[in-house]
């Protein structure tokens, strides 16, 4: 029927499509009209120039933390720490911002790779201690993202404050903000971003598929003891891959930071920015490409959903529940797998 | 007509780039031990796969008891009556016998599982056919050997009554296999009708009525084990006259490449396993272990090659200090390894067959330049080795775990031998493999040995050992107890030897 590669695209298009079909049946169940909601859907992700910006804008820091947990899960490793690392990351792309004052070919590099050294730092320490100490990453990356979390907070109130709840404003010459591109959109607030995020993209594709190092953290993702007996330091691989992985998470707050608000605010829950990195990369097969169509069709989701309850009247509660029904479905894809499989079977 | 339990008519299955089977019919009578015999790759995993619901065929027709099926999955062959031992075995490690066998269809009291009827039922099942289990012990504490038991109980508790096993005997060893081969004897009196893979044709002629040959997919026919022999087996097996022993010119042994003094090894669970060893093995000869599984040759071999920590002793290459170095800077050294488990060291299962080819020098030129690879590069060299070793596989890029088991075999060998290392350490390097390609690894070895490379194997099929070896080393118990010449003992003297029921005094070359 299909080609390997074919199918493995099929499955997650299927599985969106499976999720979508069951959000229409929910939203049909509770009296609204699923047709109007999915267009009200389309509209606040497409419909005018401002939606597109902002869905641009969401999709940004959806690509650099689903490219951070597919990294590490290449190399066998479940990075729930990215939520933490864009924490970390956030912190100090806004610190560097805010404190130092450099033209902008300075400036701006060095805040955004203060952002990167941050979250590699808090991807660092789990590695360390899983290939020390065999401690599960996903148990240290749990309590280092609570850690992200107060230290930030603490930071922002009495460091970087700005006197109230929020950090200082980050110094022109490190904003990521362009006028051209929010004149072009409306006043979205899309900035340069997504530009870092799609090299980032290129550059994990580049590791892992051309480079040696590539060729080690994935061996060590797939057989930790033939990687050891061909002369691998598994323990090596094990925190380097924590450490990009980290990285790439710690990116996605400098995009939070330096491109959308230009400041810090103090959180008093999560993101979710790296939680739902989780999703992107497994909707996206842990690839780089198919990261980015993931983080795509996230941000769409995130976005177009706001228009539901102004636009079609669908309550914001369903609409989450419409799009933890595509999760639920991409997280399943499994028994779609299975199902095409068998169907490939009997057509032969 | 013939009572036949199973008939496999034409049938035709297909992977991408290959035809594993081809028109090929299997009748298994009621009653007998059929066996399946071919090289390398000729397809006998995939039609007993079919046989078991894994793999739809394209085409051709299956009987059970003189009824066509369907078999869409294995619980329909299980419904059938047909159970099937893989040769990598599906035990969870941390339940118990029972658990594992009643796994799937427990006995229920109410909603609780049954333990103690279902220990009962064991019991009686394995007395009944002398499959001798410890139904409370778990997976990870029992050997090899009473595993495949195990396995064996699985399917007869689920009421199977034709066994289909795929290669049985390539983890035992000789004595497991003894036992293995009475059991056999005894299910066949209890009715049951049993399918056996192996490429042993000794365990062919030994206990299986008659022999169905495939040679690359095609059905070659079938013929009754009495009326044969081992030689024609394998002619038509391969399709040309083979030889049995291997020929070689007497060692020429020059300088001493390995030496290895009072070297002393722990394993997983703290115990000493090696205990203060000697051994050195020359340019030019092979050196052959001999011994009992379980007396300290993979700790042995493990402290060798850098995967395991050696508590003391010195382990020295060309005069150069080895000891507990990292296994990159062993092989480094000169040292090639080819490992006892192939799944678990040998390969990426998931890596392309060409990316294994290099899974020790994938970072050097040329296969990678400044860190970045260069596939092309890579898979030349894949494909010269693919060539030069006969690894049947549809093309480099295919996955490792699509090939057959000896297949991947003869692709770590490749990969080993052809570095041509000072010391190449091979650890049952023929498990698994046809007796074509035995034959041909054998005199790999030897070339390598003429080549005055150092060659230390390790076998536990004395047929091997004193086939290829030019001296033999004897390890029990930690130790080398012997050290003898080939053309100077036999079979039961090693045997003796391996018990530890015999010493000799070691050092007397
Ligand atoms: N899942 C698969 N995908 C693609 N090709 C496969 C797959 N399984 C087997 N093959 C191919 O089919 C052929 C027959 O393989 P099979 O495993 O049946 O051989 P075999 O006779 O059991 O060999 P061995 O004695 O080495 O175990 C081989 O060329 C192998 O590469
Ligand atoms: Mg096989």
């Amino acid at each position: 029927m299909f080609s390997n590669r074919l199918f493995n695209i099929f499955v997650p298009i299927i599985s969106v499509l499976l999720g979508l079909f069951a959000g229409a049946i929910i939203m049909f169940a509770f009296g609204y009209n699923p047709i109007e909601g999915y267009q009200a859907l389309w509209d606040g992700a497409f419909g005018n120039s401002y939606f597109f910006g902002e869905t641009i804008r969401q999709v940004t820091p959806y690509i650099l933390t689903g490219l951070a947990v597919a990294f590490a899960f290449r190399s066998g490793l479940f990075n729930i720490g990215a939520e933490g690392q864009v924490i970390v990351g956030w912190v100090a792309a806004v610190w560097v911002g805010s404190s130092i004052e450099a033209p902008m070919v300075i400036h701006l590099p060095l805040s955004i790779l203060a952002a990167a050294f941050a979250g590699a730092l808090w991807g660092f320490l789990p590695g360390l201690l899983k290939a020390t100490k065999g401690v599960h990453e996903v148990i240290i990356t749990i309590m280092m993202n609570y850690i992200a979390l107060h230290v930030s907070n603490y930071l922002i109130r009495n460091v970087i404050s700005d006197g109230g709840d929020s950090s200082d404003r980050i110094g022109d010459t490190a904003s990521l903000a362009s006028n051209w591109l929010m004149e072009l959109t409306d006043y979205s607030r899309m900035h340069y971003g997504i530009i870092v995020a799609i090299i980032a993209a290129i550059i994990m594709w580049f590791i892992l598929e051309k480079t040696s190092s590539g060729y080690e953290f994935k061996a060590v993702g797939f057989n930790p003891h033939a990687s050891k007996y061909a002369g691998m330091n598994v323990k090596k691989n094990i925190i380097l891959s924590m450490v990009i992985s980290g990285a790439f998470a710690g990116l996605a707050g400098a995009m939070e930071g330096l491109g959308t608000f230009g400041y810090m605010p103090s959180h008093s829950a999560f993101t979710n920015l790296g939680f739902d990195g989780i999703a992107v990369a497994l909707l996206g097969g842990n690839t780089a490409f198919g990261t980015v169509i993931a983080a795509f069709l996230f941000g769409i989701l995130k976005i177009g959903a706001l228009n539901m309850p102004t636009s079609a009247g669908v309550p914001s509660e369903l609409v989450e529940i419409v799009i933890a029904l595509i999760i639920f479905f991409v997280a399943s894809s499994y028994i779609i797998r299975w199902f095409l499989l068998r169907m490939r079977k009997e057509e032969k | 007509m013939e009572n036949y339990v199973i008939e496999m008519l034409r049938i035709r299955k297909e992977f991408p780039g290959i035809v594993a089977n081809n028109n090929i019919n299997l009748q298994v009578k009621q009653g007998e031990i059929h066996a399946l015999l071919g090289e390398n790759g000729a397809g006998k995993s995939t039609l007993m796969n079919v046989l078991f619901g894994l793999y739809q065929p394209e085409q051709g027709e299956i009987r059970v008891k003189g009824n066509a099926v369907k078999i869409t999955d294995p619980n329909v062959a299980n419904d059938l009556g047909i159970g099937m031992v893989h040769q990598h075995f599906m035990l969870v490690d941390t339940f118990t016998v029972t658990q594992n066998i009643i796994l799937g269809s427990e006995p229920k009291n109410g909603v609780v599982i049954d333990t103690k009827r279902a220990e009962k039922e064991i019991v009686e099942l394995s007395k009944k056919y002398g499959l001798d289990v410890d139904p409370k012990a778990k997976i990870r504490d029992i050997s090899v050997g009473m595993q495949q038991r195990v396995e064996i109980l699985k399917t007869l508790y689920r009421g199977a009554d034709v066994l289909i096993l795929d290669e049985p005997t390539a983890v035992l060893t000789p004595q497991e296999i003894k036992e293995l081969m009475k059991i056999l004897k005894s299910l066949i009196k209890e009715g049951i009708s049993i399918i056996l893979i192996t490429h042993k044709l000794k365990e062919i002629m030994e206990v299986c009525d008659r022999c169905t040959v495939i040679r690359k997919g095609e059905g070659i026919g079938t013929v009754n084990v009495q009326e044969s022999n081992p030689n024609e087996l394998a002619s038509l097996m391969v399709g040309r006259e083979i030889s049995f022993t291997t020929e070689k010119a007497p060692a020429q042994p020059t300088e001493e490449i390995l030496k290895i003094k009072n070297l002393q090894v722990k394993d997983i669970r703290n115990a000493m396993m090696v205990k203060g060893l000697d051994l050195s093995v020359r340019a030019g000869e092979i050196v052959g272990i001999a011994g009992i599984d379980g007396n300290g040759q993979t700790e042995l071999i493990e402290a060798l090659t850098g995967l395991r920590k050696a508590e003391s002793g010195k382990i020295s290459l060309n005069g150069k200090d080895l000891t507990n170095l990292s296994p990159r800077k062993i092989t480094e050294s000169g040292v090639a390894h080819i490992p006892q488990d192939r799944h678990k060291f040998g390969l990426v299962l998931d890596y392309a067959i060409g990316e294994n080819m290099v899974l020790q020098t994938y970072y050097q030129k040329p296969f990678s330049n400044m860190g970045i690879l260069s596939f092309k590069e890579i898979y030349n060299y894949a494909n010269r080795l693919i060539e030069e070793y006969d690894v049947r596989t549809p093309s480099p890029y295919t996955q490792a775990k699509a090939l057959s088991g000896g297949n991947q075999q003869k692709a770590i060998i490749a990969r080993e031998v052809d570095r041509s290392p000072d010391l190449l350490i091979a650890a049952q390097p023929t498990r698994g493999l046809d007796v074509g390609a035995i034959e041909f690894i054998h005199s790999k070895l030897i070339e390598e040995r003429d080549n005055g490379k150092a060659v230390l194997l390790l076998s536990f099929e004395l047929d091997e050992i004193l086939n290829v070896s030019d001296r033999i080393a004897v390890m029990f118990d930690g130790n080398i107890v012997a050290n003898v010449k080939p053309d100077e003992t036999n079979e039961q003297e090693l045997g003796l030897l391996m018990a530890g029921s015999k010493k000799q005094k070691v050092g007397d070359q």
